[in-house]
């Protein structure tokens, strides 16, 4: 019985309860894109070619235009970004800002095989350049398409992507540089816990300015990051598909495999050996001539 | 080298003794038993070699400048498609098509099927080079090729599925490498070397199962980390590492036989009469298999989007390009080599394999790369991605022929043994 309970306890990672999080009201950004200065100067990131005052940014697509069809994505150059919306049912533009969603079961940490990634009871979910290889496995794995590569640089390329400020704000319990640069208070820090009650606080009180849904909730398992908006989310830029768990369910069917072949697979074979030898065994030297495959 | 072999007795070289009863050196077995100026002589005569020798020209700069300037050079250094040509064709295609090592060693030397014997040896070369020209292409790919050893020795993450790969790909190249070792010996002349490893064979057999079943899958498995991204055709968290190791089976084994047909027509000279003559009859067995796979690889295929209800997928364009690859890719092949085998056509299956060999890789780029994103654009690789993607695979040729030319591969050594 008791052990029962402990293998659930196991299976159902509970995350790390006081975690922090951070959520975004896209009603309340005006895309003044002070964020994103914040966070290039507090994470040492290159000057940008055009300011951050320059609002023909949003006029910029990445190549192709990724989701929804525009707008920029993270890069080497820029951990996180706001990209600008047209929705036909609200009169002037919405902006929604993107970064890490630092989720709870990340699929960057669990698909990475030198663990360079790490959860941290905080909420952030931070990298180490020190180990990584440069597989881009994490890359792959990220439903947000939020982790980026230096492509640029051949002798220390490394996994660019926001860690939540961790080291110079979080660890000491202060709101990342973004947060602080917001001059419209889009974004709430707190604990996860907390920010879902004020997000559906917030939707019950205001029916008509949100649409029933606190995005990164449930997606990928729960983000630590989550979003507040107007209208359906796919509107404005979010991938409406990604799957209500942890991508890391979408591996255990494999995983699970693995230590069964590893034990079956030599007896069974082996066993293969001696049943099909066991003629030879029988006539010594006597050459049967078989046809066929396999 | 057909020339020198049809004038002089001795040639090709598969004795340690010349005619006149002196040993040969080792250099003289490099030089194929050839006086230097003859070894030039055949390489300028070839015309394939001054093809080699042109995309190396313009290949090898360009790896050079990856190495020096970075990946961002070479590519398009897309964050939305993190893995581009290398991985798509080198690792996901090379390996399943180097399935035929493990293959034609359980064949052989797991249920004693001697008669697979004068083509086991062609299988297992062709599964080390396959999986060590998968590594170099990992290792072009890597942004830090200098760590390769880090998911073994520095930090491990044993939960992930890359770390699988990694492991098997490393220990499962090290047990080609002694699997292939005896006709290497016998080469040189150190029998003991060989006995050593005949001892043991069987384990290093079935290692190769283990590791075969579990990094072929695994393979596949790496794209389950993507369930939203790839075309859920293409994707099936529960089946898709059966899927790449079913389709690894008859990869590996029309690998084998495009391989073998290749030795026959070009290196005639080299393959002994055991070989040559008994190569038709080994096709139609090794197209038997590949025709039992096939269809599993079908059935399970099916299964997998019944499993995932998305027949209404097959109405789509993607669905179309779906059935497309698997009706060129896996049907057509699998009815020709069933009607090869039926009718005992040798060449019928040679067609088929090489439509099976194509079949294969389709599916690892589909995969890989044409429904990666399918919601998004489409990656056109970078032009510098594919010449270096085509200069390691010339060099995998290069090395392949060197190999062919010396080692008793395609003939049985005369010599002691």
């Amino acid at each position: 019985m008791l052990s029962l309970k402990t293998a659930k306890a196991a299976g159902d990672f509970d995350h790390y309860p006081d975690s922090m999080g951070v959520l975004v009201d896209v009603n309340r950004c005006v895309g003044c894109r002070s964020c994103e200065a914040a966070c290039n100067k507090e994470q040492g990131l290159p000057e940008p070619e055009k300011p951050f005052n320059d609002y023909s940014v949003f006029d910029e697509g990445h190549e192709g235009g990724g989701h929804g069809g525009v707008g920029r994505r993270t890069d080497e150059t820029r951990y996180t970004v706001v990209n600008k919306y047209e929705v036909p049912e609200i009169d002037h533009p919405l902006y929604r800002k993107s970064q890490c969603n630092h989720c709870l079961e990340p699929a960057c940490l669990t698909s990475c095989f030198v663990n360079a990634y790490t959860k941290t009871p905080e909420g952030a979910v931070i990298y180490n350049p020190d180990v990584c290889v440069g597989c881009r496995t994490c890359m792959i794995a990220c439903p947000f398409y939020v982790p980026a590569f230096k492509y640029s640089s051949a002798f220390s390329p490394r996994v660019m992507k926001c860690i939540f400020c961790y080291d110079t704000r979080l660890k000491e319990g202060r709101p990342p540089a973004c947060v602080e640069a917001c001059p419209q208070e889009a974004m709430t820090f707190g604990k996860r816990f907390d920010l879902l009650e004020i997000g559906r606080k917030r939707i019950r009180q205001h029916p008509d300015k949100y649409v029933n849904h606190i995005y990164g909730e449930k997606e990928a398992g729960g983000t630590a990051w989550m979003y507040l908006s107007p209208v359906e989310f796919g509107e404005v830029g979010f991938d409406v598909h990604v799957p209500h768990e942890p991508v890391i369910n979408f591996v255990r069917d494999f995983l699970s495999i693995v230590p069964m072949v590893l034990v079956i697979w030599p007896a069974l074979f082996a066993g293969f050996h001696l049943l099909a030898n066991r003629k030879d065994a029988q006539h010594n030297h006597d050459d049967i001539d078989r046809e066929g495959g396999e | 080298m057909k020339l020198f072999a049809r004038e002089k007795q001795e040639l090709p070289i598969a004795d340690h003794f010349k005619a006149d009863g002196s040993r040969w050196s080792l250099k003289e077995k490099l030089l194929l038993g050839l006086s230097f100026d003859d070894y030039r002589q055949q390489l300028l005569r070839n015309p394939f070699n001054w093809l080699i020798l042109i995309v190396f020209a313009v290949g090898l700069p360009i790896i050079a400048q990856r190495f020096l300037f970075g990946l961002g050079s070479v590519t398009h250094a897309s964050n939305d498609y993190p893995w581009g040509l290398f991985l798509a064709f080198g690792l996901f295609g090379m390996v399943p098509l180097s399935a035929s090592g493990f293959m034609l060693g359980t064949t052989v030397e797991l249920f004693g099927r001697k008669d697979f014997h004068p083509i086991e040896r062609l299988a297992l070369l062709n599964g080390l080079l396959g999986y060590f020209f998968a590594v170099v292409y990992l290792q072009v790919d890597l942004g830090m090729p200098w760590r390769l050893p880090y998911p073994m020795f520095v930090s491990l993450g044993p939960a992930a599925v890359l770390f699988l790969v990694a492991w098997h790909v490393a220990t499962y190249l090290s047990v080609q490498v002694a699997e292939v070792l005896p006709s290497f010996f016998e080469w040189l002349g150190w029998l003991k070397g060989k006995r050593m490893i005949r001892s043991m064979v069987l384990g290093l057999t079935v290692a190769g199962i283990i590791l075969s079943t579990l990094h072929q899958g695994a393979l596949g498995a790496l794209f389950t980390y993507a369930p939203g991204k790839l075309h859920p055709l293409w994707m099936s968290a529960n089946f898709q590492w059966i899927h790449f190791l079913t389709s690894a089976v008859f990869g590996g084994l029309s690998m084998l036989i495009v391989v073998s047909t290749f030795s026959k027509w070009f290196l005639a000279w080299r393959c002994d009469h055991h070989f040559l003559e008994s190569l038709d009859k080994l096709t139609l067995g090794l197209a038997k298999g590949a025709t039992f796979a096939m269809i599993t690889y079908l059935g399970i295929k099916f299964i997998a989007i019944a499993h995932d209800k998305e027949w209404v997928y097959l109405f789509t364009g993607w669905g179309q390009y779906f059935l497309l690859e698997l009706t060129i890719g896996v049907f057509i092949p699998m009815m020709l080599f069933a009607f090869a085998v039926r009718n005992g056509n040798a060449r019928m299956a040679r067609v088929a394999a090489f439509i099976g060999v194509f079949g294969v890789l389709w599916n690892r780029i589909n995969t890989a790369l044409i429904s990666f994103n399918w919601h998004m654009y489409q990656e056109i690789p970078y032009w510098k991605e594919a010449v270096i993607t085509i200069t390691i695979f010339t060099l995998y040729l290069v090395t392949y022929r060197f190999i062919l030319y010396r080692l008793p591969i395609l003939y049985e050594w005369k010599g002691d043994k």
